[in-house]
């Protein structure tokens, strides 16, 4: 009897290599859970029946391009569409056997932060299905922790990764910027879109990003990443925590996920690490409000595509203009529709300079701030979000209060630095997240310190009302 | 009043480069519709652009010809607009940050040269290409649009100049000068008709002597240089006279249609479009290195501008200017190194053998050189057949060089007095004063003789017995 709830990606990988089950028992195995959990999870958007491969299954976040399975990015304007080819990320898991389980449920085209923007119907958290499993990649969040997947791909663009992680209970990983092909994956915010590892420990999610991560010929903002290793260590000597004072006592944030946080650096120090107070006073006053000009500015030209002439929905218009606009009308969602609004108006000209070009430089400060706080500290750390879990319907009326979630994943994510959630703890019932945040390239750090402190933490992954 | 025309030139030019500018397509003429297409050049989701580096140099490597400056950072920018042939809703292109600016381009005259600054040389990407359908398979009635995107996402450089020019020769000069350098360096076929070399014109006129810049309107869909210098010439003269009658110029853009050249052009108001240029995140910056920059620049031979002025001073300055934007001041330097006439081999090349249509790289200047200092010697008709041929493979001068033209006046009195004698209506009339009648006399006997009476003898025969 496979457990999907607690196998890990090592592990099933070890039964495989050992002869113990084959690999359609495991994938068998995996759909048997999405038969029996699926229906109250709504993780996935797509299910596949059988996928070719000789390993242990995946699933992948809708925003990932697949070639013969649909990829809707959570949109009813790519309702139906079927890529013709593969995301380099997919080609990359499948070129190493791994056999794609599914497309699981986003926020439309990744905007959001409770798939409740989901043109298909929000996904459900496992620990309580009253509640969200973050967002936008809250569909792979709830299948990891819900044992409907191994591990699975994400995307993140503010937080996508992290904020789920953190409010399912488990690993997510925003690898630095350009590690990651972006090739194949419906773009939101090119600058700062990434693909990343979602899994039930940072030894696999290690593993997962050595799987995708490397140089894509196909985009141009991609380089050479060093080696990665997988972590073995569980001490922390000779690691410099640094805890930014703003990130980790910012209005907002629940006293249950302080504590839970600062068990968890009391736990560091511990094992070795030297912890240090650090400030990033103006990447959090200023973060939130440079995103939301820069990822809707990207937005409203990435999505100009979506025009009903070669993919997709397509409502019938008098002429081209009409049939533009009634696609985009009938297609597009609320929050889409916002922030093309946004970022129409952040672009216009006359406007240009006041928005954009004001916070492309401040995303440059936010930058050299990091930069300076990473020449004390090898990494920095704070809770993933301000908040447990929350209800579904709680923020959804107001846009405003749902961004101010990824208040803390963002200002590193501007900053193109990778940064990892780990289980700390549990608040109510509900996980918090921790976040390590490395400077550029430094995975290997993040694996390292994430891998000895939830060998330290030892938390349960499995959903207590689960098990 | 006197008036000064302002005219400045945007010139797109389609470089011919085996892939795309962003993606592996074939960059080339044929095929189906839309079979030459990738989804990146359709815009499937997902899809990244990938500069091509070959176009980089090519656009570096026009820059360098025209004198610009290469920026040591290059951005692409993204130019957002809705229109079918345009599957992203924007064309990649750039805007503040072009590879190459600041350049000119001498344009030489019979009296001195005109300096025409470049205000930017830059990369972006062509449209698709729209056809309009409809029962009678016309566009007035058209009851669909589709699209052909083959043609979406190659390669253009688009020169844009200062407004330097004031008069249409200049501009139509400048165009073949420009025409020529691309075609030389071997970057474009910079065909007209093929669309592979497009340009618009913006017109204004001022008072002369003022500094100020008038509203100008722009001239679009001229697909010929002399088309473009009538184009010019008339909306100069359009614009006086609505300033001369007290009006005022409005901006607009004027599409001629090609096929009716005589025909006025359509107008239309651009609606001010705004475009929300920001540079493309998924490019990285060009930053072109200085060693690659030195060797295009050693790759840059001696430019055709600079070759008009040196050639100029054996010939004219007109022959110098047609043998060099005509492609063939290098055929003309050999045959006059292989012993021609320098003024005799640039008449020849000029006229008979542009009409000949023959690729100057075809031929072989030794026996090119042997026709040309033979041509008052041999028949006409011999030469005329010999220079037909001048381009065959293999082609030897000899068999033409032993036809000897007839000089001798025995053997041609006979033939004139016969033909004189069958027109006596034609010769009274020369006799009268009619000179150029002449011409038909001596056309007669060359028809006479096939073309072997040397028409000089024959020319002083007919006067003499005609006693004119
Ligand atoms: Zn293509």
């Amino acid at each position: 009897m496979i457990d999907t709830l607690r196998l890990t990606a090592e592990a099933a990988n070890d039964l495989l290599t050992a002869g113990e089950v084959s690999s359609d028992e495991l994938f068998s195995a995996y759909l048997a859970a999405i038969g029996e959990r699926d229906p109250e999870l709504h993780a996935y958007l797509h299910v596949c029946d059988d996928s070719p491969g000789e390993g242990i299954p995946i699933a992948i976040k809708d925003v990932i391009g697949t070639k013969g399975v649909p990829t809707t990015a959570g949109s009813k304007i790519l309702e139906n569409y079927v890529p013709v080819f593969d995301s380099t990320v997919a080609a990359r898991c499948k070129a190493r056997g791994l056999r794609l389980l599914g497309k699981t449920n986003t926020d439309e085209f990744a905007m959001g932060s409770s798939t409740e923007n989901s043109a298909y119907g929000p996904s459900r958290n496992p620990w309580d299905p009253a509640r969200v499993p973050g967002g936008s990649g809250g569909g792979s969040a709830a299948a990891v922790s819900g044992g409907l997947a191994p591990w699975a791909l994400g995307s993140d663009t503010g937080g996508s990764i992290k904020q789920p992680a953190a409010l399912c209970g488990h690993v997510g990983l925003r690898p630095t910027y350009g590690t990651v092909s972006r090739y194949g994956v419906v773009a939101f915010a090119s600058s700062l879109d990434q693909v990343g590892p979602v899994a039930k420990n940072v030894r696999d999610c290690a593993f997962l990003y050595s799987v995708i991560a490397g140089r894509d010929e196909n985009d141009s903002t991609t380089v050479d990443v060093p080696a990665v290793e997988l972590p073995t260590l569980e001490d922390l000597k000779g690691l410099r925590i640094g805890v930014p004072k703003e990130m980790n006592e910012a209005e907002g944030i629940e006293p249950g996920v302080t504590a839970a946080v600062r068990a968890a650096i009391e736990l560091a120090e511990s094992l070795g690490a030297e912890v240090g107070e650090c400030s990033l006073p103006r990447s959090v006053e200023y973060g939130v409000a440079c995103y939301y000009l820069v990822a809707p500015a990207e937005a409203s030209s990435n999505l100009g595509r979506y025009d009903g002439a070669r993919y997709g929905l397509r409502s019938d218009g008098a002429d081209f203009r009409e049939m533009l606009m009634n696609t985009r009308h009938d297609g597009f969602g609320d929050e889409p529709k916002r922030r093309i609004m946004i970022g129409t108006y952040a672009l216009s000209s006359g406007y240009y300079d006041a928005y954009y070009g004001k916070a492309q430089r401040v995303r440059t400060m936010i930058r050299r701030e990091h930069a300076d706080v990473f020449e004390k500290f090898d990494l920095i750390v704070s809770p993933t979000s301000p908040t447990v879990a929350f209800k579904l319907g709680e923020k959804a009326g107001n846009p405003l209060a749902m961004y101010l979630n990824d208040l803390l994943t963002i200002p590193s994510c501007m900053a193109g630095l990778p940064g990892m959630n780990i289980p700390a703890g549990l608040s109510e019932g509900l996980p918090v997240g921790l976040q390590l945040i490395g400077p550029q390239f430094s995975e290997n750090t993040l694996f390292r310190a994430g891998h000895a402190l939830e060998q330290a933490i030892g938390f349960d992954i499995v959903p207590e009302r689960l098990r | 009043m006197n008036w000064e025309p302002v005219i400045g030139l945007e010139i797109h030019v389609q470089l011919k480069t085996r892939t795309k500018m962003f993606c592996r397509c074939a960059n080339s003429f044929g095929g189906g519709p839309n079979t030459q297409t990738c989804p990146v050049c359709l815009a499937f989701p997902g899809a990244l652009p990938v500069a091509n580096k070959r176009a980089v140099e090519e656009c570096i490597k026009l820059g360098l010809a025209l004198e610009c400056e290469i920026a040591d950072r290059a951005v692409f920018h993204r130019k957002n607009y809705f229109y079918p042939d345009l599957p992203k809703a924007y064309q990649i292109s750039q805007y503040d940050e072009p590879l190459c600016s600041n350049g000119k381009l001498a344009v030489p005259t019979a009296d001195g040269e005109i300096v025409i600054g470049i205000t930017r040389a830059h990369l972006e990407e062509d449209a698709a290409k729209n056809v309009h359908v409809a029962a009678s398979g016309r566009l007035h009635g058209a009851t669909a649009t589709l699209v052909d995107f083959n043609r979406g996402g190659t390669p253009l450089v688009e020169i844009v100049t200062e407004p330097d020019l004031h008069d249409a020769d200049t501009a139509k000069r400048f165009l073949q000068l420009l025409r020529q350098t691309v075609v030389e360096l071997d970057l474009s076929d910079a065909e007209l008709e093929k669309g592979s070399m497009r340009f618009d014109v913006n017109v204004s006129v001022r008072p002369a002597g003022s500094n100020e810049l008038r509203t100008r309107t722009e001239l679009k869909n001229m697909n010929s240089f002399n088309f473009a210098a009538k184009g010019i010439e008339r909306e100069i003269a359009r614009q006086i006279r609505i300033y001369e009658e007290g009006g005022t110029v409005e901006q607009e853009t004027l599409h001629f249609d090609p096929t009716q050249e005589d025909s006025p052009p359509s107008r239309s108001k651009e609606e001010a479009q705004d475009y929300r240029y920001f540079p493309d995140p998924d490019l990285v910056p060009v930053h072109p290195p200085a060693e690659l920059v030195e060797k295009l620049q050693r790759e840059i031979g001696e430019l055709p501008g600079a070759r008009i002025k040196r050639i100029a001073d054996t010939l004219s300055f007109y022959d110098a200017d047609v043998l060099v934007t005509g492609g063939l001041d290098k055929l003309w330097s050999d045959v006059v190194a292989a012993g021609a006439d320098a003024k005799e081999a640039a008449n020849v090349l000029s006229n008979q053998f542009v009409a000949a249509g023959i690729a100057p790289d075809a031929v072989n200047a030794g026996e090119l050189a042997k026709l040309v200092a033979a041509r008052s010697e041999i028949p006409r008709a011999a030469f005329d057949e010999a220079l037909a041929k001048v381009g065959d493979a293999g082609f030897t001068a000899a068999p033409y060089l032993a036809q000897k033209v007839v000089a001798d006046t025995g053997e041609l009195d006979p033939i004139i007095d016969k033909i004189i004698e069958a027109n006596p209506g034609q010769a009274e009339q020369f006799r009268s004063g009619k000179d150029g009648l002449l011409g038909f006399f001596v056309g007669q006997v060359m028809k006479e003789t096939g073309g072997k009476a040397d028409p000089r003898v024959v020319n002083e025969r007919v006067r003499a017995k005609l006693g004119a």
